[in-house]
C-alpha cells in the first residue's frame, strides 16, 4: 500500500469519526426530545429528520450545496461573517457524513429511550435527584445498549458515504477524497490494483465495525 | 401528622376521560385508600408525592402546602421528602442491591459506587436481611427480597412519610401475608407515618387505623361489599 492510500484511509477514519462523535450527541438529544416529550409537530419533525436516509444522496448533496454553499444562507453568511468556506474541504465531507447517517442512531436512540420504564425516572425523582441526575444515572444508562449500536452504524455508514460527499466536498487526492470516492475514482482511470486495495480495507473495516456493534451492545447491558 | 388533600384531575383523551376528585384529611399515623382498581388511587398517591400534577387543588402536610393551584405552589416531587414504595418497586436493574438502597443519598450525576460503605446503607441491608445479596441486581431476587430493597431504599433517604403503591400485589398469596407481618412490625419500629393503596380488602385490617374509600374517581362512603368481606362493624 502506498502512502496516498494511507492518506486516503487515514482522511476517512477522520470524517467518519468526527461524523460519528457529532451524531451522538445529537442523536441522545434529539432522540431523547422525540421519545419524551410531547410538542406540536414532533413526528413531522422526526420524519423530516429521517428524510436522508431515504433521498438519494445526490438529492441531499444538492440540497447541501444550496444551503452551506457560498451562496447559500447559511454558508454565504458564514463566508462573509467569517471568512469559512465549507465546500470542498474535509469540513463539508463531515457534514454530508453526518446528516446522511443520522437517521440510523436517532431511530436507535429514539427506540431506546422510549423503552426506558417512566417508572424508574419516577422513582429517581422522588429519591431526590434532579432533572440532570436522573437523566444521567437512570435514562441514559438504561437505553445506553441501543444508542450504541445506532452509533456504530452511523460509523459504518459515514466510512462508506459516497453521493452527497462528492457534491459537497469533491474529489481532491489527499485533502477530500474519501475510500469511497477514491475507489470510484480508481476504476474510472483503470487502475484495477488500487481499487482492489480500497475495495478490502472497506469491506474488512466495515465487518470489523458490524461485529465490534453486535458484540458491544449486550455486553454494556451491565454497567 | 396529617395529609391534607384536594384535589382535581382529569386524565385521558376525548374517547376515554377519567375525572378524579379527591378531598381527604386525616391525621393518624396509618391510614389505608381503599379502591377497586381503576378508581383513581394511584393517580392520587402520585399527585401527593409530586409525580403528577393536580389540575387545581391543595396538597398539605403537616399545615406545609406542597401543592396549590390557586397560589402556583408545586414543590418538585425530589424536595417533598416522601418515600414511595412502587406497586412493582421500580428497582433499578442494572444496579446491585446496596446500589439501589444507597440510590438516593448521593444527588450528583454519578451512581453509587459498588464498594462504598456508607453506614446507613449498611444498617439497612442487616435490618432487613439482604447482606448477603447485597451484590446481586434485582432480577436475581426473589419477590419478598426485591419488597426489602425498596423498602430500604426509600426509608434510607428518612423520608417525612411513606407512601406505599399495593405493596403486597406483586407478591405471591402465601408470601402476601408474611410481608404483612414483616411490615407491620417494621412500621411500628420507624415510627414514620404512612398512606397506602390497596385493593385488597385483608391490607385494612392490618393497616388501616382510619380507611378512605375511592371509588370512581372521588372519596365516597365504604360499600356495602367492603364491610361484609372484613366483617367491619358498621
Amino acid at each position: 500500500m502506498d502512502t496516498s492510500t494511507w492518506i486516503t484511509l487515514a482522511l476517512t477514519l477522520k470524517v467518519a469519526t468526527w461524523a460519528t462523535a457529532i451524531n451522538l450527541v445529537l442523536g441522545v438529544a434529539v432522540g431523547w426530545l422525540l421519545a419524551r416529550r410531547n410538542f406540536f409537530g414532533r413526528e413531522l419533525l422526526d420524519a423530516g429528520l429521517t428524510l436522508p436516509f431515504v433521498l438519494p444522496p445526490t438529492v441531499l448533496g444538492y440540497y447541501l450545496l444550496v444551503v452551506i454553499g457560498k451562496r447559500g444562507w447559511l454558508g454565504g453568511w458564514l463566508y462573509q461573517s467569517f471568512g469559512i468556506n465549507l465546500i470542498f474541504t474535509w469540513q463539508g465531507a463531515v457534514i454530508a457524513a453526518t446528516i446522511v447517517s443520522f437517521p440510523l442512531v436517532l431511530k436507535s436512540a429514539r427506540a431506546a429511550f422510549e423503552g426506558v420504564d417512566p417508572q424508574l425516572e419516577k422513582a429517581a425523582r422522588v429519591l431526590g435527584l434532579g432533572e440532570w441526575a436522573l437523566f444521567f444515572r437512570v435514562t441514559l444508562p438504561m437505553a445506553w445498549p441501543g444508542i450504541l449500536a445506532g452509533t456504530l452504524l452511523v460509523f459504518a455508514r459515514s466510512l462508506g458515504e459516497f453521493g452527497a460527499t462528492l457534491m459537497v466536498a469533491g474529489s481532491i487526492p489527499g485533502r477530500t477524497q474519501t475510500l469511497s470516492v477514491a475507489v470510484y475514482e480508481a476504476v474510472q482511470a483503470g487502475q484495477d490494483s488500487v481499487a482492489n486495495t480500497l475495495v478490502v480495507i472497506i469491506s474488512v473495516t466495515c465487518i470489523v465495525v458490524l461485529l465490534v456493534a453486535g458484540r458491544l451492545a449486550p455486553f454494556r447491558v451491565v454497567r | 401528622m396529617s395529609f391534607d388533600v384536594d384535589i382535581k384531575k382529569i386524565v385521558g383523551g376525548e374517547r376515554r376521560r377519567f375525572s378524579l376528585d379527591v378531598r381527604f384529611r386525616t391525621s393518624v399515623r396509618r391510614t389505608v385508600i381503599y379502591g377497586p382498581s381503576g378508581a383513581g388511587k394511584t393517580l392520587t398517591l402520585q399527585a401527593i408525592a409530586g409525580l403528577l400534577t393536580p389540575d387545581d387543588g391543595r396538597i398539605a402536610f403537616n399545615d406545609e402546602v406542597v401543592y396549590s393551584g390557586s397560589a402556583g405552589t408545586d414543590v418538585p416531587a425530589r424536595q417533598r421528602g416522601f418515600g414511595y414504595l412502587f406497586q412493582d418497586y421500580a428497582l433499578f436493574p442494572k444496579l446491585s442491591v446496596r446500589q439501589n438502597i444507597a440510590f438516593g443519598l448521593s444527588k450528583g450525576l454519578r451512581n453509587p459506587r459498588e464498594q462504598e460503605g456508607d453506614e446507613a446503607v449498611q444498617q439497612w441491608l442487616r435490618t432487613f436481611e439482604l447482606v448477603e445479596v447485597a451484590r446481586q441486581r434485582p432480577a436475581e431476587l426473589s419477590g419478598g427480597q426485591r419488597q426489602r430493597v425498596a423498602l430500604a431504599r426509600a426509608l434510607v433517604n428518612t423520608p417525612r412519610a411513606l407512601l406505599l403503591d399495593e405493596p403486597f400485589s406483586a407478591l405471591d398469596p402465601e408470601l402476601r401475608q408474611r410481608m404483612r407481618v414483616e411490615l407491620d412490625e417494621l412500621l411500628k419500629r420507624v415510627a414514620i407515618p404512612v398512606l397506602m393503596i390497596t385493593h385488597d380488602l385483608v391490607d385494612l385490617e392490618w393497616f388501616g387505623d382510619e380507611t378512605l374509600y375511592l371509588r370512581d374517581g372521588a372519596i365516597g362512603e365504604r360499600p356495602a361489599s367492603a364491610s361484609v368481606i372484613v366483617g367491619v362493624p358498621s
